[in-house]
């Protein structure tokens, strides 16, 4: 197991200098000069050069890059362009904003996903497979932002049940029953393609499993029903396991298009803002965070597997 | 309780107790009984949830004004706000004062300047020594009095890098306003001069936009801008109760604010930012917000028909097309800007917009003081534009092949994508070939920062940018600027006239506010004249307030005065 660890993180090291490599210099691709985007148009050039020079904006990419990676291991992100504040701080409540709809989110699509791609394995060629499966492809098929905007015409402006939009007032006294309101249609939105996905990939799995001899075995056996369904539940959950943490991983990523919608002021929100207003600091910030979160979700469920199927340890 | 969720729900139950039958290789063994118990409590819970939201927040006392700004932020609270006019509308304007202020009180004429925290000025016989008799009583949030060698301190914090207090994120936005100004000087607690580099008869438009810091504030806080931006203290009409960047900004009423007219009239405000437009709208339709900026045109019947007010005003904008008068360009020729201004069909466009623009026959509206008296009128003739391209040597065979940039959406461009398209085939019934090449906003921004001479711009003929004309550098003076004198982003075409230039510098050297006018109507006159650019339309302004918000006065200005807002 030493070793398989070691193997994993000798994997990512490379994957993350990439990822920082590939965080600095795609941002400088984008047409349009940073410091336009902040700069007024009467500025002075002796302004205009001495915020460039601030912002180190002034040195080639190579030494550009360099500086940021330094400041980033000792853990600063440098300052936003357009706030001036810290990319940390920007960072930071964002994260948390979304890790709120992400769990949200994580838990509709796992509960749903799991449940429906069981049910649909298990009445395979029925109207409850069929159906399941319509929805999964309607689910994964049908944009998000849209899905959103339906549910806010049906459940805030029609019928006015729910808040349309952003997040419950932060005096209310901790987290409570106004905040899951305001998360009900932006988690909705955001489980539509992970419930989608892992109901067919659960079904599919599942199927899969039942078809094998061992499942025969049992059930001659006259292993009861229950007992055979947690066998096929335990063969099945390693490659589930996969789809389901690169998914979670997506969740806890951020959405722009839902959070945008929703004025949900979390990561995908912040990236939003950071691309329209080329806040190049807070955009490769965002960007690298939310990369090295993705490589380390799936290094957790590398490490996982094992654990439900000892035999990727042997190999 | 009642609800959707639990009218629904039989159907809902039967067809998960029918499902269970369905079995092609085995089920999964489920007890109706245990199910039914689950679906209650889901329903139970969904019914909680769905309690009606508009129910809820109608039951407090207090009168709360929630506005759906259009910025993804909320703009910089420490005394020059980013984000533009609306950072300067619902930020600056609230928290904060300026020497001068807009005259917000009428709807049916364009706002003018009148004394805020200076109540009269006067101008030395050099011309650039200004006198300013301050207002007296005046406090600050803190408690503080406000005082002349506040103005110095303020002005250092933006032009003196040297200075304590100096804040780069305060001067970079404060720098469109400073360019003239070289130092202030306090004579006495409530007497303030100001120095400008060169007589510059527009300093108060400047003047309008650097607010009143407390310097008091600041040095409690421990000279800290980023504390100050959550805690400031100016002496506007409200102050800021709680900020949550990206998310909120709570403001609550200045009870002891020294202009008892505009004392607000709710005990509260709140900005909310939603920079996409269709979740603004749902905000006011589903009773979330009660003000918001920039309704969709294709929204506003909806917005209407569902019992909301929709407002809308004439104000000092313009969405033009800035031509390219450099030696290779087509429009160097002024019978081809000619031709290319009598192309456009407006009143379609107009309509095509739901009625929500005004053809354009110049920068500003002809009711506006700088309007002046044109000879060239601004219409639809196809014929007359045929006949001045044949004159220039092109027709429909020969037709001019020009390349215009645009932006796929923006601040002030309106409905950018389906107006250059319908400005394209106007052009193209009379023999001007348009492309047109799109981008987003801060990169169309950067094009033009860079003008028509940049390499970048290359075979680039037009710049489609909307443009504010609530000052006059901004909006005509500063349009004509070239050489040596050109300011980034303005004159993007590098129009060089020295008729143009002339009339430009008399207006600069005007310091009676009546005779300024007329001469900037004058040179807005020539510009026209020339066909500097392509005057295409200028926005209404659409915005939308519920039905139970009264008082309000849109004036003709990119700023507006939400203080007489009130809640009945």
């Amino acid at each position: 197991m030493l070793w398989y660890t070691l193997r994993r993180i000798a994997y990512i090291l490379p994957i993350l200098v990439g990822v920082s490599i590939v965080c600095f210099s795609f941002v400088h691709l984008a047409p349009g000069d940073p410091m336009t985007a902040v700069m007024p148009d009467f500025a002075s050039p002796e302004l205009i050069a001495q915020i460039k020079g601030a912002y180190g904006f002034d040195r080639p990419l190579p030494i550009q890059y360099f500086r940021w990676l330094g400041a980033v291991l000792s853990g600063d992100l440098g300052m936003s362009t357009r706030t001036a504040r810290p990319v940390l701080d920007e960072l930071l409540p964002a994260v948390l904003n979304t890790a709120q709809l992400a769990v949200a989110g994580v838990v509709i699509s796992l509960v749903l996903g799991i449940g429906l791609g069981v049910w649909a394995a298990y009445t395979r060629r029925l109207a409850a497979d069929r159906a399941i499966t319509s929805a999964a492809i309607v689910g994964v098929s049908v944009p998000p932002y849209w899905v959103g905007m339906v549910l806010v015409a049906i459940f805030a402006v029609t019928l006015g049940l729910l808040p349309a939009m952003g997040m419950a007032p932060p005096d209310n006294g901790g987290f409570g029953l106004d905040d899951v309101r305001f998360m009900v249609l932006p988690a909705l939105t955001l489980a539509m393609i992970p419930t989608g996905i892992i109901a067919r990939s659960v079904r599919a799995t599942v199927m899969d499993v039942r078809k094998q001899e061992f499942v025969q075995t049992l059930y001659a056996n006259g292993l009861s029903r229950r007992r055979i369904f947690l066998h096929v539940i335990k063969n099945a959950a390693p490659s589930v396991l996969a789809i389901m943490g690169l998914q979670v991983a997506q969740l806890l990523g951020g959405s722009i298009l839902v959070e945008t919608v929703f004025a949900w002021p979390g990561t995908g929100y912040l990236l939003n803002n950071a691309i329209a207003t080329r806040d190049l600091p807070l955009l490769q910030g965002t960007i690298l965070v939310l990369a090295i979160f993705f490589v380390m979700m799936n290094f957790l469920v590398d490490l996982a597997q094992p654990f439900l199927d000892p035999r990727i340890k042997r190999q | 309780m009642p609800s959707s969720f639990q009218k629904k729900s039989p159907s809902f139950r039967s067809a998960n107790l029918q499902s269970r039958t369905a079995d092609a290789g085995g089920t999964v063994a489920a007890d109706a009984l245990q199910r039914r118990l689950f679906l209650k409590l889901m329903l139970a819970g969904a019914g909680s949830l769905a309690w009606p939201y508009r129910l809820g927040h109608a039951q407090t006392k207090e009168t709360v004004l929630r506005v759906g700004m259009t910025l993804s932020d909320i703009p910089l609270t420490t005394g020059q706000a980013d984000g533009g006019a609306e950072g300067v509308r619902l930020i600056n304007r609230s928290l904060y004062d300026a020497l001068l202020s807009w005259d917000l009180s009428r709807a049916d004429r364009p706002s003018g300047l009148i004394p805020n925290l200076a109540e009269s000025w006067s101008v030395d016989d050099t011309q650039k020594v200004w006198r300013f008799k301050l207002r007296r009583g005046v406090k600050y949030h803190d408690g503080s009095l406000f005082t002349a060698h506040d103005v110095v301190w303020n002005f250092d914090k933006l032009i003196k890098p040297e200075a304590p207090q100096y804040d780069r994120s305060q001067a970079r936005n404060a720098a469109n306003w400073l360019v003239m100004v070289s130092g202030a000087r306090a004579v006495d607690d409530f007497t303030l001069e100001i120095t400008t580099k060169e007589p510059a008869g527009t300093l108060l438009y400047d003047l309008v936009n650097i607010c009143m810091s407390s310097p008091r504030q600041w040095e409690k806080l421990g000279r800290d801008w980023k504390k100050f931006a959550f805690e400031p203290s100016g002496t506007g009409p409200w102050k800021l109760a709680s900020l949550v960047p990206r998310n909120r900004a709570e403001l609550v009423r200045n009870s002891e604010y020294w202009n008892k007219k505009q004392i607000p009239q709710t005990n509260r405000m709140v900005l909310r930012p939603m920079p996409d437009a269709t979740t603004r709208v749902a905000a006011l339709l589903s009773g979330q917000v009660d003000f918001v900026e920039a309704l969709p045109p294709d929204a506003v019947p909806q917005v209407k028909a569902s019992g909301m007010q929709v407002y809308t005003n004439v104000y000092p904008h313009i969405w033009p097309y800035m031509l390219n008068h450099m030696p290779d360009s087509p429009f160097k020729d002024i019978r081809i800007r000619k031709a290319a201004n009598l192309a456009i069909d407006r009143d379609k466009l107009v309509k095509l917009l739901r009625g929500l623009a005004v053809p354009a026959k110049g920068m500003v509206i002809p009711d506006h003081p700088w309007f002046g008296k044109p000879t060239f009128n601004i219409k639809y003739d196809p014929d007359a534009a045929r006949k001045l391209l044949a004159e220039a040597g092109y027709g429909p065979k020969n037709p001019v092949k020009v390349k215009f940039l645009m932006s796929t959406a923006g601040s002030g461009q309106m409905q950018p994508l389906s107006m250059n398209e319908f400005i394209q085939e106007n052009m193209r019934d009379v023999g001007i070939d348009v492309s047109l090449e799109s981008m987003d906003w801060e990169a169309l921004r950067s094009r033009r920062m860079a003008g028509a001479h940049s390499p970048l711009n290359k075979g680039i003929h037009g710049i489609n940018y909307s443009l504010t004309i609530q000052y006059p550098i901004f909006g005509i003076v500063g349009q004509t600027f070239h050489g040596k004198n050109r300011v980034a982003g303005y004159n993007w075409g590098n129009f060089a006239d020295p008729d143009a230039d002339e009339l430009a510098a008399k207006s600069l050297r005007e310091f009676d506010i009546d005779a300024q006018n007329k001469r900037i109507g004058e040179l807005h006159a020539y510009l026209v004249d020339q066909a500097i650019w392509i005057f295409v339309v200028h926005d209404m302004n659409p915005l939308g307030l519920a039905s139970h918000l009264k008082g309000f006065v849109q004036a003709q200005s990119w700023f507006q005065d939400l203080t007489r807002i009130r809640i009945e």
